[in-house]
């Protein structure tokens, strides 16, 4: 449990010295959004019907911004290969390295995103999908990304090839999410979307730490 | 005791054979001096010996366990130390050093380490950032970790002078030997001759194509 604490701990501090680095993805995700309204007008129908799906395509691609930082240093420094070599397991290690960096990426967003609703002009309904959405699929999005991440940890300037990997799977994410706002905009029940996100979770939750693993082993050869 | 046996160990890169058939049995109190030239395999053999990398053929125990099936229970009493330093240039050498010892179960407070990093003549730069110290201090603050971890049993060293000044080359090595006479086995690589007074075995490796 110690060992466990001061992998979060540490990562936290890392964050904390860096950032501005941690701000970028922020920005983008704010940038992106904030031009939608400018370049489609402020008709609130048509902001409306898009709204759901540009927040998520706009948080999907600002979070693969900040997805490399997730192995890159301790990668570089050599912190990963002590932690292969500790008495904690590197399953438990990468669990906490994810949901840390989860928590540090998706907090801020969470944050900003009732001032973005408002842009796009989402109704409260549409808002509580896109939160419950986002909060189901947002853990997903770094559990499948951090396999990505580990492949290509030994590769300098992996990022294009990494969002090349991953945007193809999350595809589905994507769909579902989306259509769950788009239900919530119709007052209709929105449960079996959410169902199906959060099963992907799971599953995501319980099978990706261990392909984790072996790619960062694969990556220390 | 036994602590370290490597049995036919081969390694290949990008279709090179390295080296092969590589055979090692260290006893505590023991010290293996690995040589050859650049591009040998040290680094390679080395990393094979603690579990980072995969051999392509053979069997390594450290302490009893398989290394590359029990990675963890091996590396229990063993201590690396790479190229990579294992420490983040972000960080304060204590920051360092604490997160280290508690990952490792290294049960030292900060006195402790305020301490070990004072006899390695980093009293005053305890906390600053590791990315501000030159590159002699940032390998210190890597081999502070050497004096923490009292309980190892197996050292595992590459190139561990490398920007070092010739007071702490002197430091270290003494180190070196305090540990040997305490049952403590290590494996080492360095460009450097080793000015230890202590029986060493030497291991060369030839630079094959």
């Amino acid at each position: 449990m110690v060992a466990l604490r001061s992998v979060f701990l540490k990562d936290l501090a890392l964050a904390y010295r860096q950032r501005a680095e941690l701000m970028q993805p922020l920005m983008f995700f704010v940038l992106v959004i904030t031009l939608f309204p400018l370049a489609i007008g402020p008709n609130p129908e048509t902001l409306q019907r898009i709204g759901g799906g540009i927040i998520w395509v706009a948080a999907i691609l600002s979070l693969l911004l900040g997805m490399e930082r997730m192995f890159r240093d301790d990668f570089a420094d050599g912190s990963l290969e002590q932690y292969m070599l500790s008495p904690t397991p590197l399953y438990m290690i990468v669990v906490i390295k994810v949901l840390t960096h989860w928590l540090m990426h998706i907090v801020p967003l969470f944050l900003i995103s009732p001032l973005l609703a408002l842009f796009l002009h989402l109704t409260f309904d549409m808002y509580v999908a896109l939160m419950l959405t986002l909060l189901l699929g947002t853990p997903l999005i770094s559990f499948v990304g951090a396999i990505g991440v580990a492949l290509t940890v030994g590769l300098h300037r992996g990022g294009v090839l990494l969002a090349l990997l991953l945007i193809p799977i999350f595809i589905p994410l994507l769909i579902f999410a989306t259509s769950a706002i788009e239900s919530a905009s119709m007052l209709l029940p929105y449960h079996s979307q959410l169902a199906i996100i959060a099963a992907l979770l799971l599953f995501s939750a319980a099978l990706s730490p261990m392909a984790i693993v072996y790619s960062l082993k694969v990556g220390q050869n | 005791m036994r602590v370290l046996l490597a049995q036919q160990v081969a390694c290949e890169k990008s279709d090179r054979q390295l080296f092969s058939n590589i055979n090692i049995e260290l006893h505590s109190s023991q010290l293996l001096y690995v040589t050859g030239e650049n591009g040998a395999g040290k680094t390679s053999l080395l990393r094979i010996l603690v579990g980072l990398s995969a051999p392509s053929a053979g069997v390594v125990e450290v302490n009893g366990h398989d290394i590359h099936k029990n990675v963890h229970d091996a590396s229990e009493h063993l201590f690396y130390l790479g190229h990579k330093q294992g420490i983040s240039q972000l960080l304060t050498p204590t920051e360092n050093l604490k997160f280290w010892c508690q990952q490792h179960g290294v049960d030292k407070n900060d006195d402790a380490i305020h301490d070990i990093l004072a006899e390695l003549g980093l009293t005053g730069l305890e906390d600053i950032a590791v990315k501000n110290l030159s590159a002699g201090q940032q390998r210190r603050v890597a081999l502070a970790k050497l004096w923490l971890k009292s309980a190892a049993t197996l050292w595992v060293l590459d190139e561990p002078f490398t920007a070092l000044d010739v007071q702490l080359i002197a430091e270290l090595e003494a180190k070196m030997t305090s540990f040997l006479k305490t049952g403590g086995a290590i494996i080492i690589t360095s460009h450097q001759t080793l000015h230890i007074d202590y029986p060493l075995s030497n291991l060369h490796l030839d630079y094959s194509w």
